[in-house]
């Protein structure tokens, strides 16, 4: 581990029960560690239908066609780890032995005292993986990855790096998923991207979890100037718990970052999901864009946007609906600003579906379930609206196949 | 085709239809004649089965059934199709797909675009930022999808300039004695349609049975859609209220 003088292991010691400042507190110690062999495959298409299907619906493709690369982590254990373009692609354990110089990186946007969550991650020494692109490198297709579940009562550790290095770009993919039969485990992430000066990485997370599922990410991402950050983020599956607060720090001069997040909460599941953008650079832009449904289950959207730079400029906007009795929609929007010169502005809504809206397309002829149906797919496609269009259309079909009218 | 019976409806406890009594015939247009604020739009909303408009009495009769009670989307299968003043935006829906959902799958929206010079709308979110004209094509262009048998058409010409109408009146034209007959019926039966106009231009594209006057939320006279046009060109809608040729049915 990247820590001479021990004193990561000892802060992280101490953080082992520590609350997260959000969400349901989880006994961590009741899960067992995910194990950390399995064998390894040499092509996702080596791995049984059953598996493959779990990744096709997570945007996972199996034959690795459209992608410059692959990864998934099945439980603890890598199992497969492929690049066809000139990307690093590497067990994130494997590429601090190869690079020296990534102990600059490690455990350094994302503190291991944080919380309980990413104490445990740390003191697993977790392995996840680590994504580079040299620079000036512009990666035409994305990089896949995909975390899977594959033991009951399993606690998952990750710990991944990207890196975009100057002038570079490059997209991700991450499909995380529970295998089926897989119903009660817990997933800890931690992620630390870095984008370096006019680097630019679009992040896209589909997480595709089962009903008793727990999930803890921890992602900070730090970008430099005229550096962008693009996070999509899909969950319409359920789940049982899901807290998040994905911070990205704007600390170049004309950085940008946008977080989308389109959500569903099924019954008995509570999403509580934030983006947070710290924009402490001159000219600094962001944009948060919420969309969450609850057919029962409670959906909270948390934003914060903070301007510390004049200049800035930032959006913030969620909106929620209650598609079911018993939903419970909690929307906090958080503007803070340390300095005069910024514009900053929120809009936050939540409710039913608008009645005329609905009553107008049954008009065309369509039942209520119907239209109520072309409505939510509508009010959820603004939220990933501007993401690349070969992952529109696979967010598209998981919007479909959620059975969102039924709830 | 259809029979107004009677009807007295409210929206949010206020009464803005009394005792309605009007009916179109099978093949037949009637237009309805009316000032701001007298209920033409309530009523066709009503027709079209829409929630706010409650019904306190009387019943709406189409091709012999009584639909007083049957839901917006009921409606729309038995072959009624409306063209609203103000429609909805439905943001995140493409016009594209409304289209094609109306259509059943049956169609292809840009072929049904094409005349109404809608093909660089299909792509973008209904109504959202559609200017008062592109409304008009856009609703005439779900209706040519829908193909109703019975079209309620609320001001299709209002807001539309010169040129355009031409298209506008050409498609409504098109659309009720287009080829395509209605379902359970002969081809050659045609389509009824039920018209709001303020200017009655759409007159010189459809050719109009009867005409209906609405003031007050009811109805205060009917007749011979041009001569009652011109009428109230002459003395304007006070004259009507006091309409000495009102006849029902
Ligand atoms: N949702 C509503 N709540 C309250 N009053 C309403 C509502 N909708 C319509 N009204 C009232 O009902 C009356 C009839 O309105 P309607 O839209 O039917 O008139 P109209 O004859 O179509 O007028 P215009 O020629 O201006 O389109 C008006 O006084 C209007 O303000
Ligand atoms: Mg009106």
């Amino acid at each position: 581990m990247q820590d001479p003088s021990g004193s990561l292991r000892k802060r992280a010691e101490e953080a082992r029960r520590k609350r997260a400042a959000y969400g349901e507190d989880i006994e961590v110690e009741k899960f067992d560690i995910a194990p950390r062999e399995a064998p390894a495959a040499e092509s996702l298409e080596d791995l049984g239908e059953d598996l493959k299907s779990t990744l096709l619906n997570s945007g996972v493709v199996p034959t690795g066609e459209g992608r410059s690369g692959s990864f998934l982590l099945m439980d603890n254990a890598v199992v497969h780890s492929s690049r066809k373009e000139d990307v690093e692609v590497l067990s994130t354990q494997q590429a601090l032995r190869k690079h020296d110089w990534l102990k600059d990186y490690y455990w350094k946007a994302v503190p291991p005292d944080a919380d309980k969550y990413t104490a445990t991650t740390f003191l697993e020494n977790a392995d996840g993986y680590f994504i580079r692109a040299p620079a000036g490198k512009r990666t035409r297709l994305p990089v896949q990855t995909c975390l899977l579940l594959g033991s009951r009562n399993a606690a998952q550790t990750v710990h991944n790096i990207v890196i975009v290095e100057e002038d570079a770009e490059l997209e991700v993919v991450t499909g995380c998923a529970a295998k089926s039969g897989v119903e009660k485990a817990l997933h800890l992430g931690i992620s630390e991207f870095y984008i370096k000066d006019r680097g630019k990485l679009t992040f896209t997370m589909i997480h595709n979890w089962a009903e008793q599922i727990g999930v803890r990410p921890r992602t900070t991402v730090i970008v430099g100037s005229g550096g962008a950050y693009i996070n999509n983020y899909v969950c319409l599956k359920p789940v049982r718990t899901i807290q998040m607060y994905p911070t990205a720090r704007l600390e170049g001069r004309d950085s940008f970052g946008r977080f989308n997040t389109v959500a569903i909460a099924h019954p008995g599941a509570e999403l509580d999901i934030g983006s947070r953008v710290i924009l402490s650079a001159p000219q600094a832009r962001a944009e948060i864009v919420s969309r969450s449904i609850t057919t029962g289950g409670k959906a909270i959207a948390r934003g914060r946007l903070v301007g510390e730079a004049p200049g800035v400029k930032a959006h913030l906007e969620c909106k929620g609906l209650i598609l079911k009795e018993g939903g419970i929609q909690l929307a906090i929007p958080e503007l803070e600003a340390t300095v005069p010169d910024v514009e900053m502005t929120h809009e936050a809504a939540v409710g039913k579906i608008a009645k005329d809206q609905v009553e107008y397309i049954m008009a065309r002829g369509l039942s209520e379930e119907e239209a109520v149906g072309i409505i939510v797919r509508g009010f959820l496609d603004v939220g990933i609206r501007g993401i690349p269009d070969n992952l529109k259309k696979e967010i598209d079909k998981a919007i479909s196949v959620a059975e969102i009218s039924r709830g | 085709m259809l029979e107004i019976e009677n009807l007295t409806v409210e929206i949010g406890g206020k009464t803005v239809l009394r005792n309605v009594n009007m009916s179109v015939l099978a093949g037949f247009t009637s237009v309805l004649f009316g000032p701001n604020g007298s209920g033409k739009s309530s009523l066709l909303m009503t027709i079209m089965g829409f929630s706010d408009y409650r019904v306190k009495e009387g019943r709406i009769v189409f091709m012999g059934e009584d639909i007083t009670d049957l839901p917006v989307h009921e409606r729309a299968k038995r072959g009624i199709g409306i063209l609203m003043q103000r429609p909805p935006n439905l943001v995140g829906v493409k016009l594209e797909d409304l289209v094609r959902v109306a259509g059943r799958g049956g169609v292809t929206p840009g072929d049904l675009a094409k005349p109404l010079q809608m093909n660089e709308f299909l792509g973008r979110d209904v109504n959202v930022g559609f200017s008062g004209g592109e409304i008009k094509r856009s609703e005439l262009l779900q209706l040519s999808a829908q193909n109703p048998c019975l079209y309620l058409l609320d001001e299709p010409e209002s807001g539309v300039d010169l040129e355009s109408i031409e298209r506008v009146g050409g498609a409504v034209k098109d659309l009720l004695v287009g080829r395509i007959g209605c379902a359970g019926k002969k081809s050659m039966d045609g389509k009824s349609a039920l018209i709001i106009t303020h200017t009655g231009q759409i007159l010189d594209y459809v050719e109009a049975d009867r005409a209906y006057v609405m003031c007050n939320g009811t109805i205060s006279c009917s007749g011979n859609p041009r001569e009652l046009l011109q009428e109230i060109r002459r003395k304007g809608y006070e004259e009507c209220v006091k309409c000495k040729i009102l006849q029902v049915a």
